[in-house]
């Protein structure tokens, strides 16, 4: 287990081995804690703090989604690729948005365990 | 701070607009300078209200007045109502379609969420009306 703790970005990166799709000069961010859902309002009922959200969902209301809530950064899980509009979007707000091939499941473990915390509250 | 009121057309069924309104009104009260948390509910609370004229209406309307002491948000619809809203405020109760709940909304979230975030809300409707959601959240 490693510490528990903020991540940056750029060790989202390395821990999932993921692609940037947009972002890229962005990866010295901090997420503060895991969000990970393909449910839309529950990410708005219990998401808190600068959160990364992981989803499969390659929709516009991702995005929406991600910037109501202040959301860090956006990980799609399963190998789930954004199109361009979606990509270009969030290009203007500033939404950096990552990929990995690993499932939702697994991706959370692998951050849980390199000291990313939940939305749970006291949850270790 | 004047006070602003903004205006949004909204559109059945209009997915890929949808939050757009939101979206605007949420970088409207960033420069007028409200705080993040307060902003937040706000934001979430009007998304909400939006994809439930989309998801469930013939069509509405999004409004905010913003004031320093109070955000009021006001969607308004034409039709087909809500029978039994008290029913439509449980948490998981939904009557959206399944494409809807593809899109990750229409789990039954949406009326919750909004009374989460709001510190009044109001609903007016009933079956064959318009639906009137009036929210207010304070600045405090």
């Amino acid at each position: 287990m490693g510490e528990v703790g903020p991540l940056k970005l750029k060790e989202v990166q390395a821990i999932l081995n993921a692609e940037v799709f947009t972002g890229m000069d962005k990866l010295e961010l901090e997420v503060e804690a895991g969000f990970a859902s393909d449910l839309m309002s529950d990410v708005l009922a219990f998401a808190s703090c600068r959160i990364l959200l992981l989803t499969g969902l390659t929709n516009p209301h991702v995005i929406h989604t991600a910037t109501m809530i202040d959301a860090a950064a956006i990980v799609f899980v399963r190998g789930k690729r954004p199109d361009k509009s979606l990509i270009q979007a969030a290009r203007e707000v500033g939404l950096p948005l990552l990929g990995t091939r690993f499932l939702m499941y697994d991706s959370c473990g692998r951050l849980f365990q390199a000291g990313l915390k939940g939305c749970s509250g006291d949850d270790r | 701070m004047p006070s602003l009121k903004l205006s949004f057309p909204v559109r059945a069924r209009d997915f890929l607009a949808g939050g757009n309104g939101a979206a605007h009104i949420r970088q409207v009260l960033q420069q007028v300078g409200f705080p993040p948390e307060i902003i937040r509910r706000a934001a979430i609370a009007a998304y909400e209200a939006e994809m439930n004229i989309i998801i469930h209406s013939y069509g509405g309307e999004l409004k905010a007045h913003i004031t320093p002491g109070a955000i009021t948000i006001t969607a308004v619809d034409d039709g087909p109502g809500i029978p039994d809203i008290e029913l439509a405020m449980q948490e998981g109760y939904s009557t959206a379609p399944r494409e809807i709940q593809e899109m990750g909304f229409g789990a039954g979230m949406g009326l919750p969420n909004i009374r989460r975030c709001a510190d009044e809300l109001e609903i007016k409707s009933g079956a064959g009306q318009g639906t009137t959601v009036n929210i207010i959240i304070y600045n405090r």
